[in-house]
């Protein structure tokens, strides 16, 4: 038994190496001199210095940030009526369909949905912009959420809600006291992967950007011509750790109140 | 009752579905069949069906099963790990955090690792393999592209894995069955939905895979996904890559109902 | 449920916050006024310093957007809804953009700098006259190499690049044109050929080519070059000029059997909404001592005449970056082939990318 365990761990720690691994590289290098990828040279904080003044890089991680958690919270939202819907809907070919539909957005190509949403907003007359990018980014998140929270929904026994019914609980009561609950690790999983889309699209927000609105992956994706400055290592080093903190303090905040929640926790 | 409830549901996503999907599949559709100087056609049609693209299909769908195939080997049981771990919240979240950072740089510090002189080629040497070339070859791109998905397939495995109850694994145990003919019998077939909807996260968007095919594999492997970017962005055929786009979600529509719920 | 709302309350809270700070710094900052020029170029494509200098001599605020591809800008230009005031496309874009009718005609008589451009790079087939257009940066197609990786060995020509001891050390750009434009003008044919039988012969030559192409890449290949990943590269003048200025070993040689003349033209696309503003900021960056810093900041090679004498000298008598044009002969600018040889092209192109090794 207690071999197994060591070999487990050592899997997963040679798991979360390789995961981190280029996110290391990255930092490493936003300490680098010699103002490349490669060849480290010598230990400066110059391109620290570099971001703390740009004014224009912190309004356009600003808005990265209004727009995911925005976007992310709303397509969740979208999301848990989508998995309700289609749990609800009785006939398998419906079923499929609305699957098949809500996928369809995974499946395309991002600079189809970009280009396709592009045409939609000047045909609807939507100004381009941070509205937009929001409505795009909740749209190509909101299967994503659905994906996650149907699963939850599915193994939920369906005696479980007709025993409130027969309790005499209202529909509204059976949403926020038996279904909700129960699906909530399946929301908080959907509520990630949508900020985690959000935060990497770039094809998508590059068609349906404009009027001075840009987000950090359109800066990046633009300054590559010319090589990625460090300033962007140093800009990311910053926006990780300060993640990383956030995620650990957070956990522990909510572990002291001893109350198990966050991702994947049962109740 | 009951009907009601349903009905209010609905409305809000067919809402979305008929603004953002059934929208742009009609936009796709109406101009697959236009060629490039804006002529009624099915050429089109005609010419995905040429040696070319039907070898770019193949070769797409032989990429994306063994990115799928890999990510589970190797999820999974990253997976089933995490839930015997003491903070397994905590580490779930730190196996998602690596993809908040921009995938462009990313993939530039892969360029760097698996390069000539790079980390990776430092570390074979040291234990004696020898300088490889691993930079724009099919391994370095399945491997940057199953890491990409890792965090997309351990997710739905891990909720499947934790609503998993314990004590079915208990009595499987008492009644005398191996660790392994409890995992197969027991474990993995109470979490196929997981692996279900894992599979269909990653090998869904790892058959439209654009950007690594060019910076990790250097245009050596060309995706469905590579050749609908060039289509737009390039050669502006926008008929022959909503073409293509039409196949795609075809494909993904029939993989769709065959993984489907037999419930 | 009570955790569910408190998550979202709280998300919703610090979003509104954020977005508030965001727009207060915009206003305090001037990107959402009035008097302001959007300019369009590629990324990190102009030296910041210059555009402050503008801000300050003129009062009117930039609003820096960028692009990665000539055509991801037309179909953003295109489809409007959003303002640029000054954009900087190819100039194969160009002529496109003119045929579909997306610029706005320039007034020469607020561009006085104007006289400084080189003659040589005035009225070309791509916008005669100069009617929409005004040069920027140019450069032509070539090869970039590391003779010490090579053993001293000399490049000179396309067909140097069939060498057998090459196998696996080429990196090509990204380009159809370029590429398929290498195959043709190593057969001597021209660049702007049409004949299909000449193009299906440049094909197989091209495939021939394929044990010796390591990668076809895209921007990373200055990264990869300087880096020594390969031995060759085929680029962009511009960019084997940064290359170069990273890993002094390498050298950049135009192959004599012909390439490709480019240019990067300043234009005013039918978004406009500043036009007064977007003529002053053409005529400040053909001031000859604004191309000067800018061609040094960037490393392109400026058309600006004057231009170079504001430049040291190790660079305005580079005969690789600077060629002298008169008795360059075989250097070809792109003309539009119209979109069904494009594609032609293309098809081609993507027919090299799975010639399978």
């Amino acid at each position: 038994m207690k071999r197994k365990t060591k070999w487990a761990n050592i899997y997963l720690i040679v798991v979360f190496i390789i995961l981190y691994t280029p996110i290391f590289y990255l930092m490493y290098y936003s300490f680098n001199s010699g103002g490349t990828m490669h060849h480290f040279e010598g230990f400066t904080l110059e391109w620290y210095e570099e971001v703390f003044h740009d004014t224009r890089l912190f309004i356009i991680v600003l808005n990265t940030l209004v727009i995911s958690l925005l976007s992310a919270a709303i397509s969740t939202i979208l999301g848990i009526f989508g998995a309700l819907a289609i749990y609800y809907v009785k006939k398998r070919q419906m079923k499929n369909m609305l699957l098949t539909l809500n996928n369809v957005l995974i499946v395309s190509p991002d600079v189809i949905i970009g280009a396709s949403f592009l045409i939609l907003f000047t045909i609807v007359g939507i100004k381009l912009g941070f509205t937009s990018v929001l409505l795009s980014h909740i749209a190509f998140s909101v299967p994503i959420v659905v994906i996650m929270v149907l699963p939850k929904l599915q193994e939920m026994s369906p005696t479980l809600i007709d025993a409130a019914r027969d309790l005499g609980a209202s529909p509204w009561n059976v949403l926020t006291k038996v279904i909700l609950p129960y699906i909530t690790p399946g929301i908080f999983a959907g509520f990630f992967m949508a900020l985690t889309y959000s935060l990497d699209d770039f094809a998508v927000t590059f068609f349906v950007t404009g009027n001075g609105f840009s987000t950090l992956s359109v800066e990046i994706y633009s300054r590559a011509r010319q090589g990625i400055s460090l300033s962007i290592n140093a800009l990311s080093t910053l926006i990780f750790l300060f993640t990383i903190i956030l995620v650990i303090g957070y956990y522990f905040i909510n572990q002291r109140s001893s109350r198990p929640g966050g991702l994947g926790g049962r109740k | 009752m009951k009907s009601n409830t349903r009905n209010l549901y609905l409305i809000p996503y067919v809402l979305w579905i008929l603004l953002f999907v059934v929208a742009p599949i009609l936009l796709i559709l109406y101009y697959s069949f236009f060629d490039i100087e804006g002529q009624f056609t099915l050429g089109n049609y005609k010419k995905f069906f040429t040696p070319v693209y039907l070898r770019m299909t193949l070769s797409s769908f032989w990429y994306a099963f063994l990115i799928t195939a890999f990510s589970l080997i190797i999820a999974y049981p990253t997976a089933y790990l995490l839930t015997k771990t003491k903070h397994k919240q905590l580490w779930l979240l730190l196996i998602i955090l690596p993809t908040w950072i921009n995938l462009l740089l990313k993939a530039y510090a892969f360029l760097g690792i698996f390069g000539t002189f790079g980390f990776a080629n430092s570390f074979l040497e040291l234990i004696g393999i020898g300088r490889k070339q691993l930079l724009f070859t099919d391994f370095s791109f399945v491997f940057v592209s199953v890491y990409i998905f890792i965090p997309f397939m351990v997710l739905p495995i891990y909720n499947a894995l934790e609503k998993l109850n314990p004590s079915l694994v208990d009595a499987a145990r008492d009644l005398g069955a191996s660790w392994w003919t409890t995992f197969r019998r027991v474990v993995f077939p109470l979490t196929l939905d997981g692996v279900k909807s894992g599979c269909q996260a990653v090998f869904i968007p790892a058959l439209s895979l654009f950007m690594i095919t060019r910076l990790i594999a250097g245009n050596r492997v060309i995706t469905l996904g590579t050749a609908i970017e060039q289509h737009f962005l390039v050669t502006q055929d926008w008929g022959m890559g909503s073409t293509i786009a039409v196949f795609l979600i075809i494909a993904m529509a029939i993989i769709m109902v065959a993984t489907g719920n037999r419930k | 449920m009570k955790k569910l709302v408190q998550m979202f309350a709280a998300v919703f809270a610090v979003a509104m916050a954020l977005l508030y700070l965001a727009s207060h710094l915009n206003t305090t900052q001037g990107y959402s006024g009035d008097n302001t020029l959007t300019i369009y170029n590629w990324g990190d494509y102009i030296d910041p310093e210059l555009i402050k200098k503008f801000e300050k001599e003129t009062g009117i605020k930039v609003i820096y957007q960028t692009f990665d591809s000539n055509e991801a800008m037309m179909t953003k230009i295109a489809q409007g809804g959003t303002t640029f005031d000054v954009a900087v496309p190819s100039e194969y874009a160009i002529n496109k953009m003119i045929e579909e009718d997306l610029l706005i005609p320039l007034d020469h008589s607020k561009l006085p700098n104007l006289k400084y451009i080189n003659p040589r790079f005035l009225d070309l087939s791509f916008d005669p006259k100069n009617k929409y257009s005004i040069p920027y940066f140019w450069g032509t197609v070539g090869i970039v190499y590391n003779p010490e990786m090579l053993g001293g060995k000399k490049i000179t020509s396309w067909n140097d690049l069939w060498d057998k001891d090459l196998r696996n050390q080429i990196l090509l750009v990204d380009g159809a044109r370029e590429v398929i434009g290498m195959g043709l003008n190593s057969l001597h044919y021209s660049l702007n050929d049409t004949n299909k039988a000449h193009l299906q012969e440049a094909k197989r030559k091209l495939g021939a080519l394929t044990p010796n192409i390591k990668a076809i890449v895209g921007d990373e290949i200055k990264m990869l070059i300087a880096n020594e990943e390969a031995a060759v590269g085929v680029v962009w003048s511009g960019d084997a000029a940064e290359i170069m200025s990273e890993n002094e070993k390498l050298d950049y040689v135009v192959p004599k059997e012909g390439s490709n003349l480019w240019f990067d033209n300043m234009v005013i696309p039918k978004t406009a909404k500043n036009i007064e503003g977007a003529h002053k900021f053409i005529n400040f960056m053909l001031d000859p001592k604004h191309a000067a810093q800018n061609a040094e900041y960037v490393g392109y090679s400026t058309p600006n005449q004057k231009a170079l004498d504001y430049l040291p000298k190790e660079i305005a008598n580079d005969k690789r970056f600077y060629p002298d044009l008169d008795s360059a002969q075989n250097l070809e600018v792109y003309e539009n082939l119209g979109k069904r040889m494009l594609a032609y092209y293309n098809e081609l192109f993507l027919e090299f990318k799975m010639h399978k090794k």
